[in-house]
């Protein structure tokens, strides 16, 4: 009775679950196309008086996150918003919550061939290798900015540039706030993976700290992905119990850290954008972006005709304090005059470049020294960008 | 700089406790929820789903009115509606609930998505809590004990849904429902009836651990709030042998594990932190595992569970 009862239900199943696979793959292609039309549609109505003009263009944006997170795809949603409202012959195709797997490939090449996108900015570290470079080599004539990636002479297809903002001098200068901030002389980093540019922004916010206390220390932890509410509240918990007094983050949304450290009283250094109002007594100050800046220069040499594959656009696209790319929020009302002088004086010998964040002899928290002695690395030396240890003084290690 | 002082080591059993509560109050409500529904025969995969529009119900109505506990109810009750979508839906003729389940979360998130825009900015009032820490001086103690009163509702509602299907009439329909739909028709129930107040009931306790996600731990609204604790209740439900008491501890038992990544992380445990972060799901595997038999049933599943019945 009961073998013959699984092999009736069984073909039956097997129907059923290929309907199912189909609804849902249905389910899911249609909700990316509701994603995409509004924002396309805001677009043709923004580049309809262009017509006047040359030919508009297709600019793409791919977003690992919501738009509206308090963080980095906000400040690279901003970013592309400001740009196509600053050029009515920019249409802006936009996709959200597009995840670091294959889908991204297929988001691209929709963007290409339906939408006829001739630039695409796949904003999300882990899109570069090996998605872009894959969408990169299928479509020779259409050119990928990634933010981050690394990009090799050679190696990396002509038609891929890649673009990223030193946004560790803007830690630096949070970290010399927090220093002369905390009075327990700990400070707490959340992490979400340990790659170059999360570890950048650790150190930079270290040796910052350090530079005015040599004594101070800050504890990382990672949550091991870009949004993990949950995790990076218990993080910000556990730190505040170790007696950590100040904590910043390096994950997508920072919302849940500034707002979790606000409840517990303690101090706060914002990222990616401007996180006062979630912690009007304990935010200190922050590291934001400035993205309009940079797409907007972008998008005027796309339209001039410039390309990466002829050089007219150099490849490698960067930039800190100075060149707009960053900037650090405003004050917040727990930092001291000694704390202010001392960051504004930091700025602006970043400004001038009188200041190296990373000098020769720096050792590794384990003692290694990482930069010989004698060789100052100057923030666009390429040996930055592969980053891979946390410098004296950071409690914690990449190893997984 | 003493009371201040770092907590070392007893910060992990701390963060773990504290996280028993914090993070373990959301599988409860979904898991005593999923109970409810299975145990009337049908199974609901999509709380996963409720759990985001929960989520997001109690944040924005909350942002809106001004009263967390409006919130809650709100969270509920749109908990409910998507009960009332799966509980038709997966009674019609040769209709299957898991691939109903499957199609409500992606429904369920959908609809948190696209209400819950507006709400990822602004900062909506926050359930109060009850602090029983205050008599430690401690701030890290005082931090970790303060409880909120969905987690005590929760802890309530365990005992009392035990006692509901052991010894009361309706908590009988619905395991006659569930074990044998043949016996509750000659009974003369309405199996439809029962189990789509069971699925509606399910849902809105779902619901309201949505509501726990949102106004209290974390305490905000983004998009990736649930990060897959509305599945991963399901598989605790089948780990607590559809025993609310036992739904009870496994929530406290998954709420520790992801605090446990973290807490070993600050304490200076460098090594393996992927490990400790992956823990809850680990955790979810070794349970599949020990639980599953192609060779018999679970104790305690009933009967009709799943069937087309």
């Amino acid at each position: 009775m009961s073998q013959k009862r699984v092999v009736r239900l069984s073909r039956r199943q097997i129907l059923r679950g290929l309907l199912a696979t189909g609804a849902f793959g249905i389910a899911s292609k249609y909700g990316i196309g509701c994603a995409s039309t509004p924002s396309t549609s805001d677009a043709s109505t923004g580049a309809s008086p262009a017509a006047a003009g040359g030919n508009p263009i297709t600019i793409g944006f791919i977003y690992v996150g919501p738009k509206d997170d308090y963080g980095y795809n906000q400040a690279h949603a901003a970013g592309a918003a400001g740009m196509a409202k600053k050029f009515s012959w920019v249409k802006l195709v936009e996709e959200a919550n597009v995840p670091e797997t294959a889908a991204v490939a297929e988001s691209m090449r929709s963007m290409i061939d339906i939408d006829g996108a001739v630039a695409l900015f796949p904003t999300s570290f882990g899109y570069f290798d090996p998605h872009v470079l894959k969408m990169a080599a299928e479509y020779p004539d259409v050119q990928f900015f990634h933010a981050g990636g690394l990009y090799q002479e050679g190696k990396t297809p002509k038609n891929v540039g890649s673009y990223f903002g030193y946004i560790d001098e803007a830690q630096y200068i949070a970290g010399i706030v927090a220093a002369l901030t905390s009075k327990s002389g700990k400070l707490g980093f959340v992490g979400a993976k340990p790659i170059p540019q999360v570890l950048r922004n650790i150190n930079a916010f270290t040796l910052g700290a350090r530079s005015v206390k040599p004594a101070i220390t800050t504890q990382v932890v990672f949550t091991g992905n870009w949004a993990e509410p949950i995790k990076e509240a218990e993080a910000t918990n556990s730190m505040a119990d170790q007696g950590i007094d100040v904590v910043t983050c390096h994950v997508d949304s920072p919302k849940v850290v500034i707002e979790t450290a606000e409840k517990r009283g303690i101090f706060s250094s914002g990222y990616h954008a401007d996180q006062i109002a979630l912690a009007p007594k304990g935010y200190l100050t922050g590291a934001e972006w400035d993205w309009t800046n940079i797409y907007s220069k972008l998008a005027e040499e796309i339209y001039a005709g410039k390309k990466l594959m002829d050089g007219g656009i150099p490849h490698i696209l960067r930039g800190g304090l100075k060149d707009g790319f960053c900037k650090i929020s405003p004050y917040g009302p727990a930092v001291g005059a000694e704390a202010k002088k001392a960051a504004d004086e930091a700025q602006a010998k970043l400004m001038d470049g009188s200041l190296t964040i990373y000098p020769g002899g720096l050792k590794d928290n384990t003692g290694k020294v990482v930069i010989p002695a004698g060789t100052t690395l100057k923030q666009d030396d390429p040996t930055l960008e592969s980053m891979n240890y946390l410098v004296d003084g950071v409690l914690g290690s990449i190893g997984s | 700089m003493a009371t201040e002082a770092a907590l070392g080591w007893w910060g992990v059993p701390l963060a773990i406790a504290a996280g028993t509560m914090r993070g373990g109050t959301p599988f409860l409500f979904v898991s005593l929820g999923e109970c409810l529904t299975e145990k009337s025969g049908k199974i609901n995969l999509g709380l996963e789903g409720t759990l985001l529009t929960g989520a997001m119900a109690a944040y924005g109505t909350s942002y809106l009115t001004g009263s967390p506990w409006i919130g809650v109810l709100a969270a509920g009750l749109a908990g409910a509606a998507l009960g009332v979508i799966h509980g038709w839906l997966s009674q019609q003729f040769r209709v299957n609930d898991v691939a109903v389940g499957i199609a409500m979360i992606i429904f369920g998130s959908g609809v948190a998505f696209f209400f819950g825009k507006p709400f990822i900015q602004p900062k909506a009032a926050q359930l109060p809590t009850i602090d029983l820490g205050a008599w430690s001086g401690i701030p890290a103690v005082e931090a970790a004990l303060q409880i909120s009163p969905l987690f005590l509702l929760g802890v309530l509602i365990a005992p009392i849904m035990h006692w509901f299907f052991k010894s009361t009439r309706w908590g009988l329909f619905i395991r006659a429902v569930g074990d044998s739909p043949d016996a509750a028709k000659a009974m003369g129930m309405s199996i439809f009836k029962v189990r789509l107040l069971s699925v509606v009931a399910g849902s809105f306790l779902a619901g309201i651990g949505g509501a726990s996600l949102s106004l209290y731990y974390p305490g905000l609204w983004t998009e990736r709030i649930s990060s897959g604790q509305g599945l991963m209740a399901v598989a605790l439900v089948i780990f607590a042998r559809w025993n609310p008491i036992q739904c009870l501890w496994a929530s406290l038992l998954f709420g520790g594990a992801q605090a446990l990544g973290p807490a070993l992380q600050s304490v200076g445990i460098k090594e393996g932190y992927y490990l400790f972060n992956a823990a809850p799901y680990i955790l979810t595997l070794v349970i599949m595992i020990f639980t599953c038999s192609p060779k018999r049933s679970l104790t305690g599943a009933p009967g009709a569970l799943g069937t087309d019945t």
